[in-house]
């Protein structure tokens, strides 16, 4: 290689590819982790169209652009489109699941605690994207 | 090396001509065209989202239309047009030979971009330059959205002409004295970028086919109504437009490999190590489309085969920062204004390879994924690095082309308002993705972190409208009256060492 000694750069490749295996390994621990659904998770349907959320409980009751859960409690959404492409995000709690037609994506979250967050629409889907909102509440009923 | 004729000639005799460089110049003032009808976009979108509300863009439907015009143009019509007049003009001379393969051919493919241009910025179509199903076939209004896909079908197949003929004037026309190992390394960055051209772009060429009959209701290969899958384009889509991603950047780098050497008046650190990363990214740039989809629901298995796909691809855009530094390493470096830009070019091109890591770390993308995190991210890339390794060159090509000097002044000041902006626009946007700001919104909730990082990227992006202005004034007046160059060494670096094609090749 130009007739000059190259072993710092084989070094610095060697330091590159033990870094990049080193943050392969730690996410491919990491998600291994969060992708594991707890048994006993609450299953609540999400459904998003143009340009709202709606939310079914497991007994059938109803929510749009809220949703109310408890602190404590694992939840599964099964996040679902009737029209578009939208993405289903509580950023607070880094849930964010595409809502696909077609498809049910399945995604899970666990509050830890009581509080008020932000639910969004993380996917491009029309005139009203930016405005297409939720809230979710994490209640406290023990 | 002069690589435009002096004396002035009717504009009409470079129009029709098939020269490598009255095309390359044909090439060149489109793109900068596009570069700045792109950039203005970018400045109303800025100063739209400055606050909650609305600005000065009247509605979505307006704000929606104006950034997917905004992507479509600096990425089709300045960043691939403005590498196209680069290999134009110096690819030909890099393998010594007098002209394109295929001249003819070479002016066909420049002269379908401005019919091209014209039906995207006619049609202004609002579906994002993705241009996701279903949206793109129930939601998206025509005619602005057929418009669009007729247009990328026509830069579509512009670039795959481009391609073929970069391919054989490299294969087949260098001159029978040198060996495929002496062709210049930006020769080869466009011998790999073509190669990918090749290989990446029919996929997307049948996804538009497709898209458009959808459009027309004769089909339903993405239409969930109709038994489609929108996730199918979604990876045909990616499979072009990932590697896409390196077809970009790989003649920027080129480029920088042209300006470091020179401007460190030093031969490269090792020519091999870059020709082997140009060819290993163009190969392991296949394998890492999908991690734009992690969020759809792939499996665990597909996600990791992806991240590590995508991570293999860092050694080699490593490799090609350790050679810049092991080559201004000791050398003798003359921080002109085409050397400012490579440098910062390079520093921008490792902060948008780090975040780029992040991105790829499963559970990280859940936190950035669609949100500005990856608007900063790439824009670190397309601009950061592809804009500041074009512009550094173009700076470096002006007095060949023109005869004459840009105003060197005027050059710095451009690359530091254009620095300073950049790191104030994309870096604070990647902050502002980890508080949760999706893109491509019109309007966004009176969050205080939210409100004072839009307006610092807002300040950014001003800083950086001021300094193109002042581009723009350089090149202008500079190419009429600037003074006049010496040909043989404009940059007063010393030595014919530095022009090693140029002794080897007095005709041109």
């Amino acid at each position: 290689m130009g007739g000059h000694s190259n072993w710092p750069e084989w070094i610095y490749v060697a330091v590159v590819i033990a870094l990049m295996t080193w943050v392969g390994a730690e996410a491919w621990e990491a998600e291994r982790l969060v992708e594991h659904v707890p048994e006993d998770a609450e299953v609540i349907k999400v459904t998003g169209q143009q340009w709202f959320w709606t939310f079914e409980h497991e007994d059938g009751t109803k929510e749009i652009g809220e949703l109310h859960v408890e602190v404590g409690k694992a939840y599964k959404f099964e996040v679902m489109s009737k029209d578009v492409n939208h993405s289903f995000n509580i950023h607070d709690y880094v849930v964010l699941m595409d809502a696909i037609p077609g498809r049910v994506n399945t995604v899970w979250f666990a509050p830890d605690a009581p509080g008020v967050h932000d639910i969004q629409c993380r996917e491009y889907c029309g005139l009203i994207h930016y405005n297409m909102r939720g809230t979710l509440y994490v209640e406290d009923h023990s | 090396m002069v690589l435009e004729l002096q004396k002035p000639r009717p504009i009409w005799q470079i129009m029709f001509s098939t020269h490598h460089t009255d095309v390359g110049l044909l090439y060149l003032i489109t793109s900068l065209a596009f570069l700045f009808l792109g950039g203005t976009l970018a400045l109303a979108i800025r100063a739209e989202l400055f606050l909650p509300g609305s600005q000065i863009i009247a509605d979505s439907m307006t704000f929606n239309r104006i950034f997917t015009v905004h992507g479509t143009t600096l990425i089709f019509l300045f960043i691939i047009p403005f590498a196209s007049a680069v290999g134009n003009y110096y690819v030909p001379i890099m393998v010594r030979y007098k002209d394109m393969a295929y001249p003819k051919l070479n002016a066909i493919a420049f002269w379908m971009i401005p019919p091209a241009g014209a039906l995207i910025w006619l049609g202004f179509a609002d579906f994002t330059w993705y241009a996701t199903p279903p949206y793109s076939i129930i939601s998206a209004p025509g005619p602005a959205a057929d418009m669009w896909i007729f247009g990328l079908k026509i830069l579509g197949i512009s670039s795959v002409l481009g391609a073929i003929n970069f391919i054989v004037t490299i294969l087949k026309c260098k001159h029978p004295d040198m060996s495929i190992g002496q062709v210049p390394l930006l020769a080869w960055s466009f011998l790999s970028s073509s190669l990918i051209i090749i290989v990446a772009i029919p996929t997307f060429a049948a996804a538009l086919l497709m898209l458009l009959t959808d459009r027309l209701g004769v089909s339903g290969f993405f239409n969930p109504a109709m038994g489609g899958d929108p996730i199918a384009y979604a990876h045909l889509f990616w499979f072009t437009f990932h590697p896409e991603v390196y077809v970009l950047v790989i003649p920027a780098i080129g480029m920088m490999y042209e300006i470091i050497p020179r401007f460190s008046r030093k031969p490269i650190f090792s020519y091999n190590s870059g020709v082997f990363a140009f060819v290993l990214l163009s190969i392991v740039g296949f394998s890492s489309w999908a991690h734009h989809m992690y969020a759809t629901g792939m499996s665990f298995t597909e996600k990791t085969v992806f991240m590590v796909g995508t991570l293999a691809a860092v050694p080699a855009s490593a490799m090609h920062v350790f050679n810049f530094i092991a080559t201004m390493w000791n050398g003798r470096i003359k921080f002109l204004t085409p050397m400012m830009w490579s440098v910062g070019g390079i520093a921008l091109f490792f902060s948008a390879g780090a975040g780029g890591v992040v991105n790829s770390a499963m559970p990280l993308d859940f936190t950035t994924h669609d949100t500005y995190w990856v608007v900063g991210h790439f824009h670190l890339f397309v601009m950061g690095t592809i804009a500041f390794g074009s512009i550094g060159y173009l700076y470096y090509m002006f007095p060949y082309v023109t005869g004459r000097m840009y105003n060197e002044t005027m050059g710095k000041i451009h690359f530091i308002l254009s620095f300073i902006g950049t790191v104030l626009v994309f870096f604070t946007q990647h902050v502002l993705g980890l508080y949760g700001m999706p893109r491509r919104i019109f309007d966004y909730p009176p969050i205080p972190e939210w409100i004072a990082m839009n307006q610092i990227a807002s300040v950014g992006a001003m800083i950086i409208g001021v300094s193109m202005a002042i581009f723009l004034a350089n090149m202008i007046h500079s190419s009429g009256k600037g003074k006049l160059a010496d040909i043989h060494d404009p940059f007063g670096l010393g030595g014919k060492y530095y022009y090693p094609f140029e002794a080897k090749n007095p005709s041109h």
